[in-house]
């Protein structure tokens, strides 16, 4: 273990990343502060979710060194458990477990992996569900709740292993439309408290509104970064500019447009 | 009478679903004129031989049917949910011994087994196993077999994400397979592992075959045994009728379970 880097939340050299021929991560050097809020944005298939995912090895790298607080998870020795104790990870289709209800969800790690009691748990469980704005929900099972308040489960459900950052992997995406801003709204709360973010989305005013930086990928490189004025405001390349005109404007594309892009 | 041509579906589909009782009733009435009722009766409802047979049949067995199923269907599944997970494994020699294992006891019937470890183990090792000992053995080395095909597709029904979930908490991966899949895997093939314990209460008959004493005697060989006592058959409907009493609230059972969990998936 090397000891901690200079404030850095996630840092990431050189991450390389193939499925068989396909390569997705083609040399990512990239780096998110504490307490900072990054968003990643870009086409689908721009390998923004597998470098999320590199974050936490549920990928593993095919080469490239990933530091996470000071740990480096690409070390073949790691003991990924521990480092993914304090990783939050929200997941585009939720995951809650469909056979534990909304407050077992958020017991069942702390209490077989913290090794906490129940009673704490279920205190820190309960704070978690209250935060979120569902705590009349604790009984419910996941298939008894709308799809945001699923995701705002999950979100509690990372929260409650006190991570030291979140990673965010769509998580508004697989929402009906009127239900985006509640979840929104909760991590837009979280980034008012602090916490260290890491998040894949398609919200452009979440990402202009909230994030301190904002990453354009495509084709599995990191094509321009900086604030969100710069990035989303003014973008400088003409892929991102391409990009961002198809999701602000989806209705204005023509047929086959978005395969043309270099 | 109009042409099928030009009948309206619904007309159409009348008519042959009409046929269709028409068919069956006709069946039902040639089969019960043709039946010699007197002989049945005598065959098969006679009362007093009917009361002869219990309580004995329901105090020993009854129970020994259930006993032997359980015993059988409770060793099957703890080794067939261990070979469910060596099939899965990422462990190549793991994935062969399950394989070949699953291979050999499917294929093989259940007789052959209870021979094997009747006779076969005592002339092997020089013991004796206890009764109860063997028959759970026979009847599970061959209902884990199946069992563990059917875990098996249960665990890889459940939704990949649920791992991922499970191991973003930090769980390890036999945590999370204990705590989230396995559980959710069960649910899952609920269903076919009833089937599986209704298949094992009709095997555990099988047990004969080990020479029984008459308090370890079961169902079918209850009914036999008074089948030739009484040269009557009215035994085996009494024997056929107890096995219903068993596996027929077994279904219904598994239906209220899954009524139970499906709010809970």
């Amino acid at each position: 273990m090397k000891p901690e880097q200079d404030g850095k939340a996630i840092d990431v050299q050189g991450l390389h990343k193939s499925f068989g021929a396909l390569e997705v991560l083609r040399g990512i050097d990239f780096s998110v502060a504490r307490g900072e809020v990054v968003c990643v944005i870009g086409p689908s298939g721009s390998g923004k979710s597998t470098l999320l995912r590199c974050v936490n090895l549920l990928e593993e790298p095919s080469a490239g060194r990933v530091t996470v607080a000071g740990t480096e998870v690409t070390d073949p020795d790691v003991d990924i458990d521990r480092v993914r104790r304090r990783i939050g990870m929200v997941f585009q289709a939720f995951n809650l477990f469909p056979h534990l209800t909304a407050l077992e969800n958020l017991t069942i790690a702390q209490r077989r992996v913290l090794g906490r009691g129940r009673a704490e748990a279920e205190r820190t469980a309960r704070a978690h569900l209250e935060r979120v704005g569902l705590g009349d929900k604790a009984a419910a099972y996941p298939a008894q709740l709308s799809g945001g308040q699923q995701q705002r489960v999950a979100i509690a459900r990372a929260l409650s292993m006190d991570p030291e950052l979140m990673l965010f992997d769509e998580p508004t995406s697989a929402l009906d439309p009127e239900l985006v801003g509640d979840v929104l709204a909760v991590m837009r709360s979280l980034a008012r408290d602090g916490m260290t973010m890491l998040v894949v989305t398609h919200e452009m005013s979440f990402a202009r509104e909230v994030a301190d930086r904002v990453v354009f990928m495509d084709g599995g490189v990191i094509v321009e970064e900086g604030t969100p004025e710069q990035v989303v405001g003014a973008p400088r390349h003409e892929r991102t500019r391409a990009f961002l005109a198809r999701v602000l404007d989806p209705a204005a594309a023509e047929v086959g447009e978005a395969d043309e892009v270099p | 009478m109009p042409l099928s041509g030009q009948l309206s579906r619904r007309q159409r589909a009348r008519i042959f679903r009409g046929a269709q009782y028409g068919v069956l009733v006709v069946a039902v009435a040639v089969f019960a004129l043709v039946a010699d009722w007197h002989q049945l009766r005598t065959a098969f409802f006679d009362v007093e031989i009917a009361k002869a047979m219990f309580p004995d049949i329901i105090t020993t067995a009854l129970v020994n049917t259930v006993l032997y199923t359980l015993l059988g269907f409770g060793f099957g599944l703890a080794l067939g949910l261990v070979l469910a997970l060596m099939r899965l494994s990422s462990v190549p020699p793991y994935r062969w011994i399950a394989i070949t294992y699953i291979e050999f006891f499917r294929g093989i019937p259940a007789l052959l087994v209870f021979i094997a470890l009747g006779f076969g183990v005592p002339l092997a090792f020089e013991v004796a196993l206890d009764m109860n000992i063997t028959v759970m053995l026979s009847l599970g080395l061959v209902g884990a077999a199946y069992m563990a095909e059917t875990i098996r597709a249960g665990i890889q029904a459940v939704p990949k994400g649920q791992m991922e979930a499970a191991r973003s908490l930090g769980m390890s991966h036999g945590r999370a397979m204990v705590s989230i899949v396995i559980p959710q895997a069960f649910r899952i093939v609920l269903p076919p592992l009833t089937n599986e314990l209704i298949l094992l209460t009709k095997d555990s008959s099988l047990v004969y075959l080990l020479g029984l004493s008459l308090t370890q005697v079961e169902l079918a060989n209850f009914g036999r045994d008074a089948l030739n006592e009484h040269k009557s058959l009215t035994p085996i409907l009494v024997a056929g009728l107890l096995y219903l009493v068993i596996t027929v609230p077994l279904g219904q059972l598994v239906r209220r379970l899954e009524a139970r969990t499906a709010k809970a998936r």
